[in-house]
């Protein structure tokens, strides 16, 4: 009898933990719009500085039908996935290096922890210079900022393999090849996932970031049109669905990651 | 005894490949700089940089775009420390409140800071102000997010002592949390403060009169490639140091 009345309450609860935040997300989202389009319509808010939300949404359906943010949307999406890609080519062999070759390793990776902290971005007038105002500077420097955390954790991965697993392989008599391939790259991914997450976002962040500053490609190219062309509601349009893109691809790489770390 | 020779032949090995890979580097410019497969002036030699960089540092413009920049560095970075470390107290101490406003700042912490450029520059005009507000901006989500995570994570047997001495809230926060703070914040600072450094710079890039920045994009424009360059070394060079600093101050006092 108590099990019965126990269960559903349990199960309540756990509605409750799972989707109570949630919901209170949204209305929190929902109660902030409602008070600036308040301010705005009242004019407390200077509707040349703030766009009202219904506004803003409203750009933003002309922004897909009109400005092409579709497809904004998906030429920064391929340069992102090319550039992630290429750092994965270029990050995960790295990382298995430094990994394999301790004298690497040590010499370079406190420098590829130095150059992860420091801002590379700043160097695209370096990379406009020599390539020119094209896919290919956004691209590179979508790579170069991507490889970085995918070489560390590629590293860090495979140095923290349990012994334990090492041990069972060395009982097993398997070779330095089957030890790799079976024991230490399965016990690497899901940190070297984490490496590769980074290098997405990193890619992603500095490639709009880019597109904003050199008014070319996709997304951050569709919001400095929009605001040197003084569309305020489109501007802010642009920017929200920037951050959705973000929570959205948050929200996926997490899921995965967690798919691959089970326990 | 063998252990020893082994790793001081091993740090040998370390240090002579540290040495040689900028000499590498250096000499590999030099030979693209020299062997025209680039247009004439897209990558300068190592002298003529040197001599930019020399003539650059003699110059007292540098040293007023670089009196802009690290003032626009200190005022954002100030607020976005105050602004953050207040938001996460206020938001970690309530775990429904933290979990609700969890989905807000990941989302805005992975979203490229420069697009917000025109929204402050709407509000502030082109001048220090508006990259002041955008590096405060670009700051305040690393340090909020390690602040929160911190105030969640405080021993909860330290706030329960707390409560059965009856202390009160300024007394919580001043004895129990800010103590336990100390690590989460500077790694959260630490963090912060590249955010908000590339947030400065790119904003003096895109729109400004003054600034490191602003200087290496005017360099680029005019086509005084090394000029650029040694601005480029410059920008570098001080946000290494910074960081350097940080990294220090960090190991000081973060004991985690």
């Amino acid at each position: 009898m108590c099990m019965t009345h126990a269960e559903p309450h349990q199960k309540q609860r756990l509605a409750f933990a799972l989707w109570g935040p949630r919901t209170a997300s949204l209305l929190v989202l929902l109660f902030l719009g409602l008070i600036l389009e308040v301010l705005v319509a009242s004019g407390i808010a200077d509707p040349s500085i703030v766009a009202a939300p219904s506004e803003m949404l409203m750009s933003l359906e002309r922004l897909f039908t009109k400005d092409n943010l579709g497809a904004a949307f998906l030429i920064t999406l391929a340069q992102a996935l090319s550039a992630t890609f290429l750092a994965m080519l270029i990050g995960l062999p790295l990382g298995w290096t430094l990994f394999r070759y301790e004298v690497l390793g040590r010499a370079y990776r406190g420098w590829l922890a130095a150059m992860f902290a420091a801002p590379l971005v700043l160097l695209y007038p370096l990379f406009l210079v020599i390539i020119g105002r094209n896919y290919g500077t956004t691209i590179t420097m979508g790579v170069i900022t991507g490889s970085i955390p995918v070489a560390l954790y590629t590293c860090e991965a495979l140095h923290k393999v349990s012994p334990t697993l090492l041990k069972v392989g060395a009982a097993f008599n398997l070779t330095a090849r089957q030890t790799f391939t079976l024991i230490q790259v399965p016990a690497a991914v899901p940190d070297a996932f984490t490496g590769i997450r980074l290098g997405l976002i990193y890619s992603l962040v500095n490639i709009i970031g880019i597109e904003f500053l050199i008014d070319f490609g996709g997304l951050g190219r569709v919001v400095s049109t929009m605001f040197f062309r003084y569309d305020i509601p489109g501007m802010y349009a642009a920017i929200f669905f920037i951050i959705l893109i973000s929570l959205l691809f948050l929200t996926v790489l997490k899921k995965v990651e967690r798919w691959l770390r089970p326990v | 005894m063998a252990q020893t020779s082994m790793n001081s032949g091993l740090r040998r090995q370390v240090l002579t490949l540290q040495v040689l890979t900028p000499a590498v580097v250096v000499i590999l410019w030099e030979l693209i700089a020299r062997s025209g497969i680039l247009y004439e002036g897209v990558v300068p030699t190592i002298l003529e940089v040197a001599s930019a960089f020399w003539n650059e540092l003699s110059s007292p413009e540098l040293y007023h775009h670089f009196g802009v920049t690290l003032m626009e560095l200190f005022g954002g970075f100030t607020i976005a420390t105050l602004v953050g470390v207040v938001t996460g107290i206020a938001l970690g101490s309530r775990p429904f409140v933290s979990s609700v406003a969890d989905p807000f700042l990941s989302s805005l912490a992975t979203t490229p800071k420069i697009i917000f450029l025109p929204v402050v520059m709407l509000i502030f005009g082109i001048g220090p102000e508006s990259k002041v507000a955008l590096g405060a901006l670009g700051g305040f989500f690393p340090i909020a997010l390690s602040t929160m995570s911190g105030t969640l994570n405080v021993r909860p047997v330290l706030v329960n002592v707390g409560k059965a001495l009856n202390l009160t809230r300024w007394q919580m926060l001043i004895k129990i949390y800010l103590p336990s703070l100390v690590g989460p914040i500077i790694r959260g600072m630490r963090l912060g403060l590249g955010v908000t450094i590339i947030a400065i710079l790119l904003g003096e890039i895109k729109l400004s009169n003054a600034g490191l920045g602003f200087l290496a994009i005017e360099y680029y424009n005019t086509f005084h490639i090394a000029s650029m360059y040694s601005i480029l070394i410059i920008i570098f060079l001080t946000a290494l140091s910074i960081n350097a600093v940080m990294s220090y101050i960090s190991q000081r006092f973060d004991r985690a």
